[in-house]
């Protein structure tokens, strides 16, 4: 019996959705198969760095003498440095600051950080709080406000906050909102079914499902994102057909095996040629 | 594939006799066709209708054992695409490679990553299971390379295709149940039967997956059923879809013809280590059954073996630690003890934010159910009887003078009760997430 050829064919299709403007604009989804098997109409990942609006006192000395300790002291000259340096595509700024368990900084200090940080590169922006959902939602709502027509990703509403990061950043001022899920597809669902609700179309929705490291539950994030994307373009599940955006280097650096003695200070290890 | 009763019910002999306990022979077979009775119960049916079933009613992939005793695995064996079907059976193995072709430099250096990468993770030896040894023009180096991975108790493969030459590697293989990773249209009849002599799985390989569909059928033809298919390495897109396509067609497609574990060599995709370990980890998730890379060094292990643990986890079952008493940064008879549950995944976040925090303490972890905090208290696994009776039996009153025991945010409403069972120590209420341990733990010692 002669080999029939595997089809990979679904009725349904992933989102395509633009990130930020003029000719660094880059368009992610479009995918209409499982991962590395769509066939030309789909973009690749689009892979990005994170810089902070604090001193990245946590992170490992590797990574920080990557870019120099100057540099990551602060977030406009940072953001300038990876836009001439590396091959990112876009910038995640996390506006650390703004923790009121931390430094309580105001929403108009973080807002003109994302907004310098937006005139010093070309790059699309991906904006994140932090951490804290009730100030997040105040916070980036204001972020969409002073940076409209720009383009940029809020990331992310919450379900304690998806409302006023909704209105804002998906009706008012035309950007993309991350919805953010812990790695549960019906929690995953259903803040996209509250937010196209609200108003937000669809088309303007990123989803961040939650990230776990190899070794730690990655298991739950591996199974997660193959039941969403199934659903997405096996079932034409339009509530989950939305791009997945994921934040891999949040939790990277807390990890035994990241830290372990013969793995960090292994100088064999390539500096990454993004 | 599934059997329909119709088609049981064809074979047996339509009697009604009622001798296999079920009332007609419809009856029975439909209970055979759901698993829920076996045809040999029916004293009429035929040796050839058995066979015939047999046949049909086989897994639609098969199970292939590599290596022997300690090193003994099985490749393959799967059901499902998915893991959240049901779960993956056969974890992939690792493997580094060898070659009469590179420097004793790097051979050795290859080699001394081999012995030096052996770690327990959750009561799992992690280690590249399987050396790769290929064959270019030297064939003294070449046999020599091969009985130091015998002799250093992996499984060997045999990455060669001249004739002769997999002939002698054979022979030093031939007690390990090794890989013989040989065979290609143009000399598939003889390498078969050097396989088969020697008891080694066959390594099938060919342009293209109806090229190796082709070859497949043509070695079961001959006999030999010991088989694994090279996924190719064309390009990196064409491996990882053939990969799928491997899979796919045996298993939703039924095609029993590709119903064999995979071989992936990422090293002939590419010969950047990032790469290959990028695509170690792509094929760790999409049926890949051996992975070969050029060098499986410590800090690719520390990231692959946890995703391979991770994805090879059975759904159903929560990954589970010893219930014991766990030391941290080198915690003396001072330190303050901590307690968690039993759920691997807890454990290691916890244990590893207590590291970070590099103040010295005792992790208390008793039998809670393999679950989550919240869940092992839910479930009763988890409340003050168990954790008091723990406490009091591990042995932590000797190793500390300490009586503090700081519990986790999450079950604050133990306090009570345990202080009630334990009446001896200070129950604290710890933070409610792990990430929040190190700042909670410098406070409490007074450090911060």
């Amino acid at each position: 019996m002669a080999y029939k050829e595997v089809e990979h064919k679904y009725s349904g299709k992933i989102n395509e959705c633009v990130m930020g403007t003029g000719e660094k604009a880059i368009t992610i989804g479009g995918e209409n198969a499982l991962p590395f098997l769509s066939d030309g109409e789909s973009h690749a990942p689009a892979v990005g760095l994170t810089i902070l609006d604090i001193y990245p006192e946590d992170w490992e000395e590797v990574v920080i003498e990557a870019y120099g300790e100057d540099t990551v002291k602060d977030p406009v000259a940072w953001a300038k440095y990876i836009e001439e340096n590396t091959d990112a595509e876009f910038i995640h700024l996390r506006l650390i600051s703004a923790d009121p368990n931390g430094q309580d900084n105001s929403i108009e200090n973080c807002v003109a950080t994302a907004v310098n940080v937006e005139a010093a590169t070309s790059l699309p922006l991906v904006v994140g709080g932090s951490g804290n959902a009730e100030k997040d939602g105040k916070l980036l709502e204001e972020v969409a406000k002073a940076l409209e027509g720009k383009n940029v990703v809020l990331f992310s509403a919450v379900e304690e906050n998806y409302k006023s990061i909704g209105v804002a950043g998906g009706m008012a001022y035309g950007q993309k909102v991350s919805a953010e899920s812990s790695v549960d597809i019906n929690l995953a669902k259903q803040l996209n079914i509250l937010l196209t609700q609200l108003g937000v179309s669809g088309g303007d929705i990123i989803m961040d499902v939650g990230s776990a490291c190899s070794g730690y539950g990655f298991e739950y994030v591996a199974s997660t994102m193959d039941r969403i994307r199934l659903a997405a373009l096996g079932q034409n599940d339009e509530s989950l057909q939305m791009p997945i955006m994921t934040n891999v280097g949040d939790q990277a650096w807390g990890v035994r095996e990241a830290l372990a003695e013969g793995a960090k200070k292994d100088k064999n290890l390539e500096r990454w040629n993004l | 594939m599934a059997v329909k009763g119709l088609d049981i019910f064809k074979l047996t002999p339509k009697t009604n006799c009622k001798e296999c306990g079920f009332p007609t022979c419809m009856a029975f077979s439909m209970k055979v066709a759901s698993g829920a009775a076996q045809i040999e119960a029916c004293p009429y049916i035929t040796e050839d209708a058995k066979a015939q079933l047999s046949e049909a009613t086989a897994p639609p992939m098969k199970t292939i054992k590599v290596g022997v005793g300690e090193l003994e695995h099985n490749l393959g064996g799967e059901t499902v695409l998915y893991r959240h079907e049901k779960t993956y059976v056969s974890k992939a193995l690792l493997a580094s490679e060898v070659s009469d072709a590179l420097s004793d430099e790097v051979n050795d250096a290859r080699f001394a990553n081999l012995e030096k990468v052996k770690f327990d993770r959750i009561g799992e030896m992690m280690f590249a299971e399987v050396v790769s040894v290929r064959y270019a023009s030297d064939q003294a180096k070449f046999l020599e390379l091969l009985k130091k991975v015998v002799e250093m108790g992996r499984i060997p493969m045999a990455v060669v295709e001249d004739e002769a030459v997999a002939k002698e590697a054979a022979a030093v293989i031939k007690d390990t149940k090794g890989i013989l990773m040989a065979a290609t249209p143009a000399n598939y009849e003889a390498v078969t039967a050097i396989a088969k002599d020697n008891k080694l799985v066959l390594g099938v390989s060919a342009d293209s997956l109806s090229e190796l569909h082709d070859v497949v059928e043509k070695i079961e033809a001959l006999g030999y059923k010991e088989l694994i298919l090279n996924v190719g390495s064309k390009s990196i897109k064409d491996a990882y879809r053939n990969a799928v396509d491997i899979r796919t067609s045996a298993l939703k497609n039924k095609d029993r013809t590709f119903g064999y574990p995979s071989i992936v060599f990422t090293n002939q995709l590419s010969d950047n280590r990032s790469l290959q370990v990028a695509m170690t980890s792509a094929f760790i998730l999409r049926y890949g059954s051996v992975i070969v890379m050029d060098d499986v060094d410590y800090p690719a292990a520390l990231a692959l073996f946890g995703m391979r643990q991770n994805i090879y986890t059975d759904p159903q079952k929560p990954m589970r630690v010893e219930a014991t008493i766990y030391e941290f940064n080198n915690a003396d008879d001072e330190s303050p003890v901590l307690l968690t549950v039993d759920f691997a995944l807890t454990y290691f976040t916890v244990s590893g934010e207590i590291e970070r925090s590099k103040v010295p303490a005792y992790l208390a972890i008793p039998d809670a159910g393999g679950y989550s905090v919240l869940t092992a208290w839910a479930a009763g696994s988890f409340g003050s009887g168990v954790i008091s009776d723990f406490i009091k039996n591990s042995g932590i009153e000797e190793k500390t003078k300490s009586r503090k025991l700081i519990i986790p945010g999450k079950v604050a409403v133990l306090q009570g009760d345990i202080k009630e069972a334990l009446p001896d120590w200070e129950i604290l209420v710890g933070p409610p997430e792990a990430m929040q341990i190190p700042k909670y733990l410098r406070e409490l010692s007074g450090l911060a």
